[in-house]
């Protein structure tokens, strides 16, 4: 039986978890029933279909918006592109430029059955099912051999806007003690209904997620892990309009880590939740199969919302998240979920506070690596009592045994960190996490204390507000405005004129292949 | 190095405080010291200590010190150094462009309101480009306020509507034409490379354009904004660190009742 150093009340944890069970199945009989453009383009990709037209626009787009054009998306990609490959002999590559070029219409190819179309695409689906576990056997092997640095992984990010200078920036942290580099995407690439393309060099605080960029990063990152012996991660962000197609992307170039959370889209960027929630379905499992961690957004909440009052809506979201990830077959040790250190440094115990949460957050998801971002709401330009706020986060981590640390920096709120404001977040986290290693073992909490009672406390919040939200439904609670404090219409948001319902034709072969196979 | 021991320099300056020739203060008046950190992309070693010197004597400062230096990367070695500033700067004939309003508290705003304008103030506010980033303009407008300074919702007499983040300037003036703005609040929070003038100045091009500009009051916020830089892109008002809403409900107030009342 599990134990807890907080008397956490475990059948009051099954019963959380059993309620937010049932708000994610009834999401999923909803995504069951619908594709997107973002679904289709990245079996486009899963079929090898890549590259831009002379105006920069994706082939995966062109081909997918020919069929949303004509009103026949729902029947799926696999369908008309395996019906024009048995017509054409081309490759669905070939089919794409044919398309682009306008010598080809999709929407003439339907004289095979879904089952014949299928199987004239074998080669490809296997081809590229084969590379995202050849990607993921490589990073296994990095594992198995220099091994990786311990928990919690010190995580910095890289936002330079250029992909090269990224390369320095993130090299340098990896020989300082990184253990995870995110390189952060440009502002407004979330809202774009497509992926650039290439090697790029201009981004505003950010830089953006290409695949090549990708590729770019994590062969730089390979480098420098060899050089220090310790296998580095890469992290970036299938959030936004194209969740499953970064989520492709970063599973055939080998990326570990993912920022993939439908909630924080919804709230945070007025992502349509029809969209995204059928989005982020194929994202999971294809991060799941790619063995790559994901991470949510919970901590945002608490930018907006008070982190004292409102602790309760990050557990509720968390627990959401884990029963959602399940359904896509994303396995616990793979569900980096989110929380933050953001209560105001004002608040007199603010820091029992924070250990109470961290360690329940710890205790509730025994297996997960969860993320634990760091001080940024209350960060204020002042540098020297930033960096002492941020040590008081790095205290709670290794206290609680967090999975990844999201190190703070000093200069938050002021710039995108300094190669020498990375350096003293990471000799800072690195000095607390040897100085503090096993206090977690040593110090137990007080018998009806503020620890105790604050954990108490927070879990039946979470409780009392799952049971609202399971009657409620996951879609009527987010348009209530129940959750995080933020209406969104079930029709409203960015992104809804990419969903279509599925019709008889509809195969997505990757779900059957990807789903559960870690 | 300083290898730990107190500076033994000379103190002969002059030591009074004159207001025409201020300089930094360390702990005695007129010593102008200085404290800054800096990385040089050149490997650590007596060259590297040496550059730093330079580099700091070049910027003013005499009596250079580098207390701490450290290899970041291969090629690239972070300083923390001291000096005594050179310069000297004139405190008594600064003038700064402020926002010219009292800032009241949300009674005050309120009461003045109805005796005075009699029916709510309309403000639409939004983080607009593709600024993502919500907390200045949450903290100006949502309910409840940021540091115990409630937000304009919380004002009985504001009517506000916050369309949140990544809004376009196109967007944003639609919506001030359907929501028949009185203000419109403008928060800018990241300012790579630029990009918040950009946005800022298109949104003043658009709005002239639309022959809006006049009909509103415009105001923009953000960390690194101020009232000088928002005046001169064509703002009414600029709103930086350490404003609050009561502060930003007090100009729209004050300047409402300035264009109706005269």
């Amino acid at each position: 039986m599990q134990t807890s150093k907080l008397g956490i009340d475990f059948k009051k944890v099954e019963y959380a978890k059993g309620l937010a069970r049932n708000i994610a199945e009834e999401v999923q009989v909803f995504v069951d029933r619908y594709t997107t453009v973002a679904v289709e383009r990245t079996i486009c990709r899963l079929l090898g279909i890549d590259g831009v037209d002379t105006d920069g626009v994706p082939l995966p787009n062109i081909v997918v918006d020919s069929l949303k054009d004509k009103n026949i998306l729902g029947e799926g990609v696999i369908f008309f592109i395996g019906n024009a490959v048995i017509e054409k002999k081309l490759t669905p590559q070939q089919i794409a430029e044919e398309i682009s070029a306008g010598k080809l219409d999709l929407s003439t190819m339907g004289r095979h059955s879904a089952d014949e179309a299928l199987n004239a695409l074998k080669p490809w689906i296997e081809a590229s099912v084969n590379r995202i576990k050849e990607r993921r056997q490589r990073r296994e092997n990095y594992l198995n051999t220099i091994g990786e640095g311990p928990k919690p992984y010190i995580y910095v990010i890289v936002a330079t806007g250029n992909i090269y200078e990224d390369v320095i920036q993130a090299q340098a942290a990896a020989r300082q003690g990184a253990d995870i580099i995110a390189v952060i995407r440009t502002t407004g690439q979330s809202l774009l209904d497509y992926v650039p393309f290439g090697a790029t060099t201009e981004g505003f605080g950010g830089t953006y997620a290409t695949q090549e960029n990708f590729r770019i990063m994590r062969t730089a990152l390979d480098e420098v892990s060899e050089e220090v012996g310790r296998y580095i991660r890469l992290c970036n962000y299938c959030s936004g309009l194209c969740m499953p197609e970064i989520a492709v992307m970063g599973a055939l170039e080998g990326l570990d880590v993912m920022l993939n959370d439908a909630l924080y889209g919804i709230l945070f960027r007025d992502i349509n939740m029809q969209r995204t929630l059928v989005d982020q379905y194929f994202s999971r499992i294809i991060n799941g199969f790619a063995g790559v961690i994901i991470n949510t957004g919970e901590d945002n909440y608490l930018t907006t919302a008070d982190a004292f009052e409102e602790a309760h809506t990050v557990l509720a979201s968390d627990l959401i998240n884990e029963q959602l990830a399940l359904l896509a077959g994303l396995p616990e040790e793979q569900m980096g979920l989110g929380h933050a250190f953001e209560m105001n440094p004002e608040l007199e115990n603010g820091f029992l506070y924070e250990l109470a949460q961290a360690q329940m957050t710890r205790e509730i998801f025994p297996k997960a690596p969860l993320k634990y971002m760091p001080p940024t709401k209350f960060m204020t330009g002042n540098i020297f009592r930033g960096h002492i706020q941020d040590a008081l986060f790095n205290s709670i981590a290794i206290w609680t045994g967090q999975g990844i640390q999201l190190l703070g920096m000093l200069t938050e709120a002021i710039h995108t960190p300094f190669m020498s404001d990375r350096y003293l977040s990471i000799e800072n986290a690195k000095y607390i996490f040897s100085s503090m290693k096993n206090i977690g073992d040593e110090v137990e909490f007080k018998e009806n204390g503020i620890i105790k009672n604050r954990a108490k406390f927070v879990i039946d919040k979470a409780t009392d507000l799952l049971e609202l939200m399971e009657k409620e439904g996951l879609f009527t609670a987010l348009e209530k405005g129940i959750f995080g404090d933020v209406k969104r219409p079930k029709n409203g948001g960015k992104g809804l004129n990419g969903v279509a319902p599925k019709g008889n034709n509809y195969c997505n072969p990757f779900v059957e292949l990807m789903k559960g196979r870690n | 190095m300083s290898g730990g021991l107190y500076s033994m320099e000379s103190r002969d300056f002059d030591k009074t405080l004159d207001l025409t020739n201020i300089r930094p203060y360390g702990d005695t008046m007129n010593d102008g010291k200085v404290q800054l950190s800096f990385t040089l992309p050149v490997p650590a070693g007596d060259e590297a200590i040496e550059a730093a010197k330079l580099l700091i004597k070049k910027m003013g400062l005499e009596n250079p010190q580098v207390v701490f230096y450290k290899e970041l990367t291969p090629g690239f070695t972070f300083f923390n150094c001291y000096g005594s500033c050179t310069h000297a700067v004139d405190y008594s004939v600064i003038h700064v462009p402020k926002v010219e309003s009292t800032t009241w508290d949300m009674e005050e705003t309120d009461r003045f309101i109805k005796e005075n304008i009699g029916r709510q103030i309309r403000v639409l506010g939004a983080s607009t480009g593709t600024d993502a980033h919500t907390v200045g303009i949450d903290a100006i407008m949502n309910m409840k306020g940021y540091a115990g300074h409630y937000g304009l919702e919380r004002y009985e007499m504001f009517e506000a509507l916050n369309m949140g983040s990544q809004v376009p300037n196109e967007e944003f003036i639609a919506k001030a034409i359907e929501f028949k703005a009185d203000v419109l609040l403008v928060s800018q929070t990241v300012t790579q490379k630029d990009v918040h003038i950009k946005n800022l100045v298109e949104l003043v091009e658009l709005l002239e354009a639309e022959g809006l500009r006049d009909k509103v009051i415009l105001a923009c916020g953000g960390p690194r904004l101020s009232h000088e830089l928002a005046k001169e892109l064509g703002y009414d008002a600029g709103f930086g660190m350490n404003t609050y809403a009561n502060d930003v409900a007090s100009f729209i107030t004050q300047e409402m009742n300035r264009r109706i009342n005269g």
